[in-house]
């Protein structure tokens, strides 16, 4: 059986796990994934982060994405960083980079096994703060200053692409050559606040084609997220990546309240597992879930399984078709053959989660031209390719 | 005497490297490089038992008879040993 095919079946411990810390947040990202805003009174204390952490390490899941809402307002987030690193659950966080002082860079490029990514979504303030928030643009830039001085080499600088920065690809990749960081580019998924914005914000068409060929011509040290697989039937070169959809097999997020779901982007009842709470914990989660199990179980591709690109596109993302009104079975809203938008037409309402910590809205109405103001970050996921360093072995 | 470019020699003494954990998997292990936050895949459960006893074997060929790698697969296993000692996978030790 080839490897990935394995991958497909399900591991005894997720690669890519992504763990929201909080759902409090200074910004109101318009494009938020998990509806960020106000902590949740439910939150995991201290004493039960340390004990997930202790549960990750007997898994030996290596790593973890830490993210939010904006992680770092956690009053205990230096010291599950600390825990974590201390137990061999290496640690890279999300943040839009409001706490990253000069001291607090300086200390973080001393730490072995913490990698820091900062949220940039414009690669000019104009472009960044209509979605991110005013003034977010400035924070993140002082963070990267702040990190480059203390010599934290190849943090990360990750990117949502949207309608309106596809054209700034290059700007980005200089802004991250500037501040030696490396550039991380990811899909924008119609979850949380983010379906809201997503007609507005979504690449046409044509951008997909433009991020498709500029990732082919000069993505080699640019990390995706694995997250532009549905883009492969563009062309015969296959972007680097597992190119498959990992979601309960290979990845899955645990929310501030210990909720277990099968990706970052699927925050809602449907793609719930359970809770690091329930007596099993998150062990018990991972590999007795119904769900799991479900995910882990072959497809036939369904009505894309005919189509002569789905080899490539492996039918494309789960959360965005649901969070979309599509059905699972079908094409990804964004599918490149055109079926996806033909579907879409045909869509009258699509689920919404009932999970919003978005705070209230009696501000901050932005000076832009998409609609819809709100609150909170967005953004992480798998950014480790689960085939980086993959050797081809007997 | 070298075989590979990289300095792969499988007449030496070899170890997983301290840094590197290993969690098995139904297709052989998964490995993880804190050091260089990297990871990788041994594809087979042969391969991670050789990469696993090889600090208590003198070289990689004696590993590799020790783990009963059939001579006709013996090459493919040297070229992914190479591989793994390139990504500092394993290491060179001093021998016994």
């Amino acid at each position: 059986m080839k490897l990935v095919e394995h991958f497909k079946h399900g591991l005894t411990a997720p690669i890519c796990l992504t763990w929201e810390l909080t759902y409090a947040c200074n910004l109101a990202c318009v494009h938020c994934l998990s509806s960020s805003g106000r902590r949740d009174p439910r939150e995991l204390s201290t004493v039960e982060c340390r004990a997930l952490i202790d549960e990750f390490q007997r898994m030996q899941v290596f790593y973890v994405n830490i993210g939010g809402g904006e992680p770092t307002v956690r009053a205990d987030f230096w010291e599950l960083l600390d825990y974590a690193v201390d137990h061999q659950v290496g640690v890279k966080f999300s943040t839009n980079g409001i706490r990253l002082t000069p001291p607090r860079a300086r200390r973080l490029a001393a730490t072995d096994y913490v990698d820091v990514q900062i949220s940039l979504d414009g690669a000019t303030a104009e472009v960044n703060d209509a979605v991110r928030g005013p003034g977010s643009y400035d924070t993140a830039v002082r963070a990267m200053g702040n990190l480059a001085d203390a010599g934290f080499a190849d943090f990360k600088l990750s990117v949502v692409m949207t309608r309106q920065n596809v054209g700034q690809l290059d700007a980005f990749a200089a802004i991250a050559q500037r501040y030696g960081a490396q550039l991380r580019i990811t899909r924008l998924r119609p979850s949380g606040r983010g379906a809201e914005v997503w007609d507005e914000l979504h690449p046409t068409a044509a951008q997909q084609l433009q991020l498709y060929d500029w990732l082919v011509a000069r993505g080699e040290k640019v990390l995706t997220g694995d997250s532009f697989f549905h883009l492969n039937a563009l062309g015969s070169a296959p972007l680097p990546g597992l190119n498959l959809c990992g979601a309960g097999r290979v990845v899955c997020l645990v929310d501030p309240v210990g909720d277990v779901y099968a990706c970052p982007f699927a925050i809602h009842r449907e793609f719930l597992a359970g809770n690091v709470r329930d007596p099993g914990g998150f062990a018990g989660v991972w590999g007795t879930s119904e769900l799991f199990e479900r995910l882990r179980r072959p497809s036939d591709g369904g009505t894309c399984g005919s189509c002569s690109a789905y080899d490539s596109c492996q039918g494309g993302c789960m959360a965005a078709k649901f969070f979309t009104g599509l059905p699972l079975d079908g094409p990804d809203p964004e599918c490149v053959k055109g079926h996806g938008e033909r579907a879409l037409a045909g869509v009258s309402a699509a689920p919404r989660s009932d999970v919003d910590h978005s705070r209230r809205r009696t501000a901050v109405p932005l000076s832009i031209g998409f609609g819809v103001p709100a609150p909170a970050p967005a953004d992480r996921a798998c950014d480790i390719s689960p085939l980086a360093g993959f050797q081809p072995t007997p | 005497m070298s075989t590979d470019p990289t300095g792969f020699d499988p007449d030496r003494a070899y170890r997983r490297s301290p840094r590197v954990a290993l969690r098995p998997e139904p297709f052989g292990a998964l490995a993880y490089d804190f050091g260089t936050r990297r990871l990788s895949f041994l594809k087979t459960p042969t391969l991670v038992t050789v990469v696993r006893t090889l600090e208590e074997q003198p070289t990689v060929h004696a590993a590799l008879d020790a783990a009963a790698v059939p001579a006709a697969e013996r090459p493919a296993y040297l070229t992914a040993l190479a591989g793994l000692a390139d990504a500092g996978t394993i290491e060179p030790r001093e021998s016994l």
